[in-house]
């Protein structure tokens, strides 16, 4: 069987030229960047150059980029580097976060700091608004995603980063879903602190980066080496980075996408009834769309799509397997019940017209069987 | 291709079999597994070598994602832990505290296995299921009724735990392991070199650790915040004489010898237990013996229904060799059974099914 792949937003494939990249300087550049012999010179020099790439993508400077096994670790050095260095304080943050930055702040408030999880509207934007009302005198870091990994709506990051200035505050953004794919600029965004991962934008796994802007302080969660300018310890994973700095070169690209999702959604609405986008009314990623099939349990479509050959999912990949709905599509108002029934899409730049249009197919014939056997549809409790 | 079939894989040496043999056979095929419950909860019951090898364990998924590989398959896993509290765990609890011995493998076949599964694998597209129980399903050429039969190895035999299945259950099932005794399953298991093929096998029933369900009852319960008064009651013999005290009459199950506490020149077994007075009588092994029973919630299988007194075999607990009877029809579609020689152990709670030959006609619950 063909299987096309629809969930870009969970990782996606290693672009060709970066596998070659990668391969080249696998097989090649051995040395530990630390080192003073010419082995070593090669690594650091490499090493350097993806650090420029990078930083070019980000509007940055290249001193500003930590390299990090990934986003999770990017969002973790982000939260308790700032928290930790301080010692006390309030963390303003959205309740519909990835588990890389909730999870964190759970174990923050843990340690005894205090956190506010602001809620999304209905549409699932975080307004700066709503953040202003949650900073406190002593609120010390915020932190808002870029765009939301499941609904793909892009939040309003230069209004909320103002007032992280105005009440000085450190701002981070989580642009796991973001960087490398469209344009993100710390600067235009006023970013403090800004998490990227290697894997959702044609680098491999196990490569990701921090920017932190000149003059933030961190405590370090690693102790080692000195590493990073002392923020990250640990040898430097050199085919990594020079993997992600030539994923970051080829440039931000997933504009076009929106073509083939707008195909999609399209396709989808006018195929199937009682069908709707969730996040909808809001500027979202080109790439991402999270429907909703009254009536339907998403977890089964998403078995049911595989076996037709696309791979979809319900949820976030991190929280694939549990019980509870989607905190996200909870956070913006939905029912249990309706968070259960969504589906995301998430197209990368591997998919094509003719997959969206069997894809398209193959989501109107589950809908109709799925709600043919269901239950709740039958009752009328859901109305066509 | 051919229809797709989902088999409900459990990381066990017969559903792990069932998917090579299908496979092998040409059969469309995914293996789905059903996480029914967390082992991590109630962790203070854990057995000392923690979770390992019992149902639903992070091993045995494990184990299943790994046969699924080897055999080639899809594979996917499903929670119904929700489903399974609901239907299964909390009646369990429920009957246990009301003085009768439930089974809850039975209440998992009907409301989980061959509901939920069902309609699970109707959802993803599959036409039937197959799993690994040991029991023969066959259509009557004449009624068109689906028919239940025991596995040719009796010794494994598990339709004592399926008389719930409906004609409609009945007909999207596939037992590929009914004609098959336990030693041909492994020696096919070890031919496929199926990672699974020497697994041992579990006897018990999968949430509750080392069979004490006592203390699993208790842990649960204290889980929910569910406040119990302390209870305490009699042991008393079958004349009234009080031998002992103990804690909560839901300790205690009919035909247990052991663990009661009080001392006896002759071998004491429990006769009855009454949760309302918490009296638990207790007595010789005689005293086990009774002819009659009455079952209620009957289905019935290959008959229909029960419009006069007919002769079958009827077996009282999963081990128990079926006794001939005679069954004869009660108000409000019960039956009463009467066997011809007396049988020791009849226990308020479980299964009684009724068999002609290797044929379920029926089964229902004891009163």
């Amino acid at each position: 069987m063909q299987h096309s792949y629809f969930d870009h937003n969970a990782t996606s494939a290693v672009a060709p030229e970066v596998l070659q990249t990668l391969a080249g300087s696998m097989a090649e550049v051995y040395g530990n960047a630390s080192s003073i012999h010419h082995f070593g010179q090669v690594a650091k020099q490499r090493l350097e150059a993806a650090r420029r790439e990078v930083a070019a993508m980000l509007g940055c400077e290249a001193r500003e980029v930590v390299f990090t096994s990934g986003g999770t670790e990017a969002d973790n050095l982000a939260l308790f580097g700032v928290m930790r260095r301080i010692g006390g304080g309030h963390l303003v943050t959205s309740s519909m976060e990835h588990p890389a930055v909730l999870n964190a702040c759970g174990q923050l408030e843990r340690e005894g700091f205090e956190v506010t999880y602001v809620a999304p509207d209905e549409s699932g934007v975080v307004s700066a608004a709503a953040v202003r009302r949650a900073v406190r005198t002593d609120t010390a870091l915020i932190s808002v995603m870029h765009a939301n990994n499941e609904t793909g709506v892009l939040q309003p990051l230069a209004g909320i980063a103002a007032v992280a200035r105005e009440c000085g505050a450190v701002f981070h953004t989580d642009a796991v879903q973001t960087a490398g794919r469209i344009p993100v600029n710390v600067r235009e965004l006023g970013a403090d602190l800004l998490s990227l991962s290697g894997h959702k934008f044609g680098a491999p796994k196990g490569i990701g980066a921090l920017y932190v802007r000149k003059g933030v302080e961190l405590r370090p969660l690693l102790y080692g080496g000195r590493h990073e300018r002392e923020r990250r310890a640990g040898t430097e994973n050199v085919p990594g980075a020079v993997a992600l700095g030539r994923a970051a070169g080829l440039g931000a690209l997933w504009g076009g996408i929106a073509t083939l999702r707008d195909r999609l959604e399209q396709g989808i609405l006018a195929r199937v009834p009682a069908a709707h986008v969730n996040g909808a009314g809001a500027e979202r990623m080109p790439n991402t769309s999270n429907i909703r099939f009254d009536g339907i349990e998403g977890e089964a479509m998403v078995i049911s799509l595989d076996l037709r050959g696309f791979a979809v999912s319900s949820g976030s990949a991190c929280s694939s397997g549990a019980v509870e709905p989607s905190h996200v599509l909870l956070a913006m108002g939905l029912s249990p019940e309706d968070a259960r029934s969504s589906v995301r899409f998430s197209l990368g730049p591997g998919n094509t017209a003719e997959q969206v249009d069997g894809l398209i197919e193959a989501v109107a014939g589950s809908v109709t069987h799925l709600r043919r056997i269901s239950t709740s549809f039958v009752k009328g409790t859901v109305n066509v | 291709m051919s229809d797709l079939i989902a088999v409900a894989m459990s990381g066990g040496v017969d559903s792990s079999t069932v998917a090579a043999l299908m496979k092998r056979d040409g059969y469309n095929i995914a293996g789905l597994t059903m996480q029914l419950w967390n082992q991590r909860r109630l962790p203070e019951l854990a057995a000392e070598e923690g979770a390992a090898g019992r149902c639903c364990s992070l091993d045995d998924v494990y184990d299943a994602r790994r046969v699924a590989e080897h055999v080639g398959i899809p594979y996917y896993v499903v929670n119904l832990e929700r489903q399974f509290e609901e239907s299964v765990v909390a009646p369990f609890v429920d009957e246990y505290l009301a003085g009768r011995t439930p089974i809850p493998c039975t209440l998992c076949n009907t409301f989980i296995k061959f509901d939920q599964f069902l309609e699970l694998a109707d959802s993803v597209g599959a036409k039937a299921i197959a799993t690994g129980h040991y029991a023969r399903v066959t259509q009557n050429a004449e009624t068109g009724r689906w028919e239940l039969r025991m596995a040719r190895d009796f010794s494994k035999d598990q339709t004592y735990f399926l008389w719930g299945l409906t004609q409609d259950q009945l007909s999207r099932t596939l037992f590929p392991l009914g004609d098959m005794v336990k030693t041909e399953v492994r020696d096919l298991a070890i031919a496929f070199d199926l990672p699974v093929a020497r697994k041992g096998e579990s006897y018990e029933i999968c949430f509750v650790p080392n069979g004490d369900y006592a203390a699993f009852i208790d842990g649960y319960l204290k889980e929910k915040g569910v406040e119990r008064a302390a209870v305490q009651g009699s042991i008393v013999t079958e004349g009234g004489r009080e031998l002992g005290r103990h804690t909560g009459a839901h300790q205690f199950t009919v035909g247990q010898r052991k663990g009661l506490g009080v001392s006896s020149p002759e071998p004491l077994y429990v006769i009855a237990t009454d949760p309302k007075s918490q009296t638990v009588t207790v007595g010789a092994n005689e005293s086990l013996l009774r002819s009659t029973l009455v079952v209620r919630g009957i289905n019935w299988l290959s008959w229909s229904g029960l419009p006069a007194p007919a002769r079958a075999k009827v077996r009282i607990r999963n081990r128990h060799i079926p006794a001939p009877a005679t069954l004869y029809p009660l108000e409000d579609g019960r039956v009463e059974v009467r066997f011809d020689e007396p049988q020791r152990a009849i226990t308020p709670g479980q299964g009684a099914v009724f068999y002609s030959d290797d044929l379920v006609l029926a089964g229902g619950w004891i009163e």
